[in-house]
């Protein structure tokens, strides 16, 4: 255990380092985030009709999305990548350390690091200027943070997972492009899940990448009730188990028939 | 000089050719994030009913004006794009020693294909809402003329961008918000923003007068057509202005040596 815990904080350090990337991240991220946020107020302005979600929920669910954007999987681990490429993952084989444990604990500080250097003065933003308010209860707040916990892991394991799928097809193109597509799709990134014409409801609920983030945010704004997060934040730890038993399975099928190039 | 970019777009292509599948998959996989995006859109439209007066179409047709001129900066300014990357190594150098424009080699020194990919999406896109939209010749002027104008203004970014790079090599992603997020900006009637985001966007960077006067024009919406004709002409003004602190970096270059 302690390895893994070296592994992370080693690679959280380093990661940390990247502080201009931080405020350039900062910048487009409220960008886009003041972009988005207008264009679904607009939508409101003129709907008469009830909505699955109300104009008091945008800016916390906009923003937070905005802040926790770097927690998603939207991009292979470039290093992890280039080994597999290189043929450099041999020696990943060599450490006595289990390789999805590896990989994992590497994917944890990719997942946190930026975000940490990136959401709190985005927060901070968007509580002054754009009308993020807290959320409605001390266990919605609760929810929330074991929420966004569960949505970490569901990221790594699909951070890994993609890892794994390079090992078979050394580009890795077609399946992070699928994944990309997919994440920003069903994870709420492009437009909030509720909003999704119903039958596709069914579906969005119960496929991972809502776990990533739309679930959290909701249950932040108390669009799920304090009182119902309980069940989705259930299905979200249901899909961490799910997911890196698919991961260990497909790891060590892949690395049985790994051969490894160069000399 | 002309033919100078035409064989190397056609090399760059042939170099592409040589790995197909990745270069499918490629394309396919911007022509589907892009795709998602619209219909995003479309989705929100069905849940809501309507945009403030603006129907899909219409929407569709700015959303469709802007991206089909920025996939063509894209495909045209991967050079800019990586200059600050050729500037820390030291390969600019060998480009000032050539007899040619530094920018024209820059400009064409390297190809990308992938915004193909957003084209062919924007294309389809603006097929479906042309074909809901009443045109008369002076309106299909005027979407040229604002995808002229936006192609310009986005280069213009680009090489604004990598201008910056003469002087500092640090967050240079920043500019990202402009060009992607400007793409995304545009794609939505200006009227839904907010008043400061559109000062900016009129006053400093003229987005609007490329993507949303113009386009006003073209829906054969309440404009003044001085304004509608006119303001595209920012875009290449704007990418005059850029050219000019490009050559003042140019001048100001010393190279680190090695």
């Amino acid at each position: 255990m302690t390895a893994y815990l070296a592994i992370v904080s080693a690679r959280f350090r380093t990661l940390l380092q990247y502080r201009a990337a931080a405020v350039a991240g900062i910048v487009t991220q409220t960008f886009f985030g003041v972009v988005r946020l207008s264009i679904l107020e607009a939508f409101f302005r003129a709907s008469t009709g009830p909505q699955p979600m109300t104009a008091a929920d945008m800016p916390a669910y906009i923003w937070l999305g905005q802040a926790l954007f770097q927690m998603v999987p939207w991009a292979l681990d470039r290093d992890v990548a280039a080994q597999i490429r290189s043929g450099g993952v041999a020696y990943e084989l060599l450490r006595p350390v289990d390789l999805y444990g590896f990989w994992f604990s590497r994917a944890l500080a990719l997942r946190t690091a930026p975000v940490l250097l990136r959401a709190a003065p985005m927060v901070v933003i968007a509580a002054a200027f754009f009308g993020m308010g807290p959320p409605p209860s001390v266990a919605s707040a609760a929810a929330f943070a074991a929420s966004v916990l569960s949505a970490l892991l569901i990221s790594c394991a699909l951070t890994v997972l993609i890892s794994i799928s390079m090992l078979r097809t050394v580009s890795g193109e077609g399946a992070s492009q699928a994944l990309l597509i997919a994440v920003m799709v069903f994870s709420g990134l492009i437009i909030p899940l509720p909003f999704f014409p119903e039958w596709l409801q069914p579906f969005v609920r119960w496929c991972p990448f809502s776990g990533l983030l739309d679930v959290p945010l909701r249950i932040y704004t108390g669009n799920i009730p304090a009182g119902e997060a309980a069940v989705f934040i259930a299905r979200q730890l249901a899909w961490v188990v799910a997911l890196v038993a698919l991961g260990r399975v497909s790891l060590s099928w892949g690395l049985r028939r790994l051969s490894v190039l160069g000399g | 000089m002309t033919i100078l970019p035409l064989r190397l777009l056609s090399a760059s292509l042939r170099s592409h050719m040589e790995d197909r599948f990745s270069f499918v998959v490629q394309i396919l996989a911007a022509l589907a994030i892009n795709g998602v995006e619209f219909l995003g859109v479309a989705a929100l439209f069905r849940s809501f009913g309507g945009l403030r007066g603006w129907s899909l179409a219409e929407v569709g047709l700015f959303y469709a004006l802007v991206n089909i001129a920025f996939s063509f900066t894209d495909l045209f300014s991967r050079g800019f794009d990586v200059f600050a990357d050729s500037l820390r190594a030291g390969s600019f150098d060998r480009v000032l020693l050539r007899p040619r424009p530094a920018a024209w080699q820059i400009a064409f020194s390297e190809f990308r294909l992938r915004p193909l990919g957003r084209l062919a999406q924007g294309a389809a896109v603006f097929a479906w809402a042309a074909s809901q939209l009443a045109w008369t010749p002076d309106r299909a002027a005027l979407a040229a003329a604002s995808v002229a104008g936006a192609f310009c203004l986005f280069y213009g970014l680009i090489v604004f961008q990598a201008t910056m790079a003469f002087w500092t090599v640090d967050s240079l992603e920043m500019m990202n918000a402009l060009t992607y997020g400007g793409v995304y900006a545009a794609g939505y009637p200006m009227d839904i923003y907010r008043p400061w985001f559109r000062r900016f966007f009129t006053g400093v960077v003229p987005l609007a007068c490329v993507c949303w006067f113009p386009v006003l024009g073209a829906l054969g919406r309440e404009v003044p057509p001085a304004l509608a004709w006119g303001a595209p002409l920012a875009g290449p003004a704007f990418l005059f202005l850029s050219l000019a602190a490009w050559r003042l970096g140019v001048r100001r270059y010393a190279s680190t040596g090695s």
